[in-house]
């Protein structure tokens, strides 16, 4: 299997870092319970990288004994690996059914808008900002909830979301 | 053995412990339909995932129904399978997947021979209650061999167990979630891109048209019917045993005269034998056999007929290129020496003679395709069509093989020694080599009954034994069919070089009698075993058991190729390999 190749320049220290963490774990190629330690590996290389492109999954495939296909239909399956880069600032906006039902879909829709990128897609052009709607993030207190790199926002309305919004761009 | 006692449909039985409903009913002759389970061919390997709840089964005392491929039995079960809860159950599961599937059935590739669709037969299916969103994603024809049309996939998931397990290939995997799950590759890139050796066998256990072969039989028709082509075809050893189940035939039975006859009546010039070719391999791959015995180097001496298995190295071994025989397959050799000598005699063009193939398998499309087979840029394969494909030709053309009369092979392409026929079962590639090597070792035939090399036969797995090659010598010699079983072997090569001195390897469990292009077996195993038999009564029935007592195969020599391993034998029927 040819993988292991090519690591695109600038990368090699995250790569590093990434085989540092899995030497730890001590898996060799006959270890049964090699796949089981596939989700704790994919999770620590989306930390080093912010995403996992199909060069860093061909990595973890090839350190972990596994085919590429095998690691791309667990990335597939699970909403929290992305395979696009995130922005600079992640915004996420909370489509439980509580946010939801107090307005948070017109506050995804006006962020789509004002920024000019679609919810789990990829980030604006400027690399600053990307969106995702998550799930229940448990703060129904507050509905409807939008979070900034998971710093919490609650009883947030369309206007207010821009304004957030904003002040981070200020920032750069 | 540990059994268990159950009531199915009010009849009593006894089983082992192990076990499942479906097994036990089976042992009743009850009939419970079944989509995503599947026995795979040549292996331990069952699919059941248990994913399309059609073979559900009302069990007394159980709360929900039971998927009868996956419960296992246990003492007193009372089972219903056809209760009117189960049956219930059954038509709404197979009405939710018809509602998310193309209704193109009368122009799908797998029409009359799609697993839903007889479902959908057998449980009377006249209208489909659920209205909603139906799948469209892209079909893959980016290969030049497989094409994947996932909208009409049904996710039983059969295609990534038989890569993944059997062929240990892993290509295929479940991808994404819920309402968009299907089976994709690695980030879902073309199979073109991926480490797929065409094997087919994904092909031939997809219940559906998900997963179909590339065909060109319009391309063929359209041969035939220009005026400034000359058209000829060769037929692989294992198409002869596979072609007449498409015709009433009882399986297995050998049509070769009918099948000559039969593509006579397509309007092919000349209906040659990959039979001869299959000869030609045994003189090249012979003299390399005891060149490389008598040297001692890169052995063990790797078979080289299969494309699926040559793809498989290609990617996962690159250390051991070195040892695979550098013969081009049966297929590719045909295609050379029609192109060169073929085409001399006869004074045609090589680029206006077009070179047909039946072959029992997928991959061999893709061998075709290969740059370093296409000289100054005309294919020495022009087209390749599977057992399945020719059927349909036949059926298109209104030939029916069971009305036709046998016809003999033209020359001079076309005579075989047995020694041919033997290539379409896992075995007979090294058992015709060991014939011939015997000769060429020792200078004298082998006699009576040791020409039957029955160590090598069968359609075990992993086959390990020593074979005479010359009196009182022997080598070690390894046979195996699927790619989980090549890989076993491959790995065993890497840790003890020196333990076999030959091994013949076969990508599809038993062979090219279940490769990817033939009519489908449906994970019968009994119609292997008839098929293999087939090919062994076609061996005996012959005269002539050697390759090298081939009349043609001594006179191409003699006229055009000097001896084998001749300069000109290497450029026209060798090939090197390259890492993937």
């Amino acid at each position: 299997m040819s993988c292991c190749k090519k690591l695109s320049e600038g990368a090699e220290a995250k790569f590093a870092e990434l085989d540092a963490f899995i030497a730890t774990l001590g898996v060799d190629r006959n270890d049964e319970r090699r796949r089981g330690r596939l989700i704790q590996v994919l999770h620590k290389a989306q930390q080093i990288f912010g995403y996992l492109p199909r060069e860093v999954q061909q990595h973890v495939a090839c350190k972990l004994f596994l085919t590429e296909a095998q690691v791309s239909g667990v990335v597939s399956f699970y909403n929290y690996f992305t395979t696009e880069p995130k922005g600079k600032y992640c915004v996420d906006v909370c489509m439980g059914t509580a946010c939801y039902v107090k307005g948070s879909e017109k506050v995804l829709s006006e962020l789509e808008r004002v920024l000019g990128i679609k919810a789990d897609t990829h980030p604006t052009e400027d690399g600053l900002f990307s969106i995702s709607a998550l799930r229940c993030v448990g703060a129904c207190g507050l509905a409807p909830v939008m979070m900034v790199n998971g710093k919490v926002y609650g009883k947030v309305t369309p206007a207010k979301a821009v304004e957030i919004v904003n002040e981070y761009k200020k920032q750069g | 053995m540990k059994t268990v006692n159950l009531t199915i449909n009010g009849k009593a039985v006894t089983v082992p412990a192990n076990y499942t409903i479906l097994d036990a009913a089976k042992q009743l002759n009850i009939n419970i339909p079944t989509l995503c389970y599947c026995a795979h061919l040549g292996s331990d390997e069952i699919n059941k995932p248990a994913s399309c709840r059609v073979c559900v089964v009302e069990v007394e005392k159980r709360r929900n129904l039971a998927p009868a491929c996956a419960t296992p039995v246990m003492e007193g079960m009372v089972v219903h399978t056809n209760s009117q809860r189960a049956l219930k159950a059954r038509r709404t599961v197979v009405e939710l997947m018809l509602s998310d599937h193309p209704q193109e059935c009368l122009t799908c590739p797998k029409n009359q021979y799609c697993e839903l669709q007889k479902l959908a037969v057998e449980f009377g299916i006249r209208e489909i209650e659920y209205k909603g969103e139906i799948n469209k994603f892209p079909v893959d024809c980016s290969s030049n061999a497989i094409m994947r049309d996932l909208s009409k996939c049904v996710m039983c998931r059969r295609c990534e167990a038989v890569c993944s397990k059997v062929q240990t290939v892993g290509t295929l995997t479940g991808y994404g979630r819920g309402f968009k799950a299907k089976v994709g590759t690695a980030s879902m890139i073309p199979l073109a891109d991926t480490s797929c050796t065409f094997c087919g066998q994904c092909v031939n256990v997809c219940p559906v048209g998900a997963i179909t072969g590339i065909s060109y039989v319009k391309k063929v028709w359209a041969a035939i019917n220009d005026p400034t082509k000359t058209v000829i075809v060769q037929t692989a050893p294992a198409v002869r045993v596979a072609v007449g189940q498409e015709f009433g035939f009882a399986p297995g039975v050998p049509v070769t005269g009918k099948m000559v006859a039969g593509l006579r009546a397509l309007g092919f010039d000349k209906v040659f034998d990959t039979n001869f070719s299959a000869d030609l391999t045994i003189m090249e791959e012979g003299n390399e056999i005891v060149e490389r015995i008598k040297s001692g180097k890169n052995l063990p001496i790797l078979t080289s007929c299969c494309p699926g298995w040559i793809n498989f190295i290609e990617h996962n071994y690159p250390d051991l290129l070195h040892i695979p025989s550098s013969c081009k397959s049966p297929q590719q050799m045909f295609g050379a020496i029609a192109k060169s000598f073929y085409a001399e005699k006869i004074g045609v063009k090589p680029e206006d003679l077009i070179v047909v193939s039946v072959m029992p398998c997928q991959a061999k499309k893709y061998e075709a395709a290969r740059p370093e087979f296409a000289p100054n840029g005309v294919r020495d394969v022009d087209y390749v069509v599977t057992t399945r494909e020719l059927c349909r030709m036949f059926k298109e053309a209104g030939v029916n093989l069971a009305n036709m009369d046998d016809e003999e092979y033209d020359s001079p392409l076309g005579a075989s020694a047995g020694a041919a026929d033997i290539f379409g079962v896992t075995g007979g590639v090294l058992e015709a080599a060991c014939r011939s090597v015997y000769f060429m070792l020792n200078g004298k035939e082998l006699e009576g009954e040791a020409i039957n090399f029955h160590e090598v036969r069968g359609l075990a797995g992993i086959k390990e034994a020593q074979v005479a090659i010359a009196p009182g010598k022997t080598i070690n010699v390894a046979v195996c069919s699927g790619l989980g079983n090549a890989r076993k072997v491959l790995d065993m090569v890497r840790q003890d070089p020196n333990r076999f001195q030959a091994i013949e390897i076969m990508a599809c469990p038993g062979g090219c009698i279940n490769g990817g292009g033939q009519p489908f077996l449906h994970g019968d195993a009994g119609l292997l075993e008839k098929r293999m038999k087939g090919l062994y009564s076609e061996d005996e029935r012959k005269v002539i058991r050697c390759s090298h007592n081939n009349p043609d195969i001594q006179a191409l020599y003699k006229e055009y190729l000097g001896t084998p391993g001749s300069e000109k034998a290497h450029h026209l029927l060798h090939t090197k390999y390259h890492s993937k």
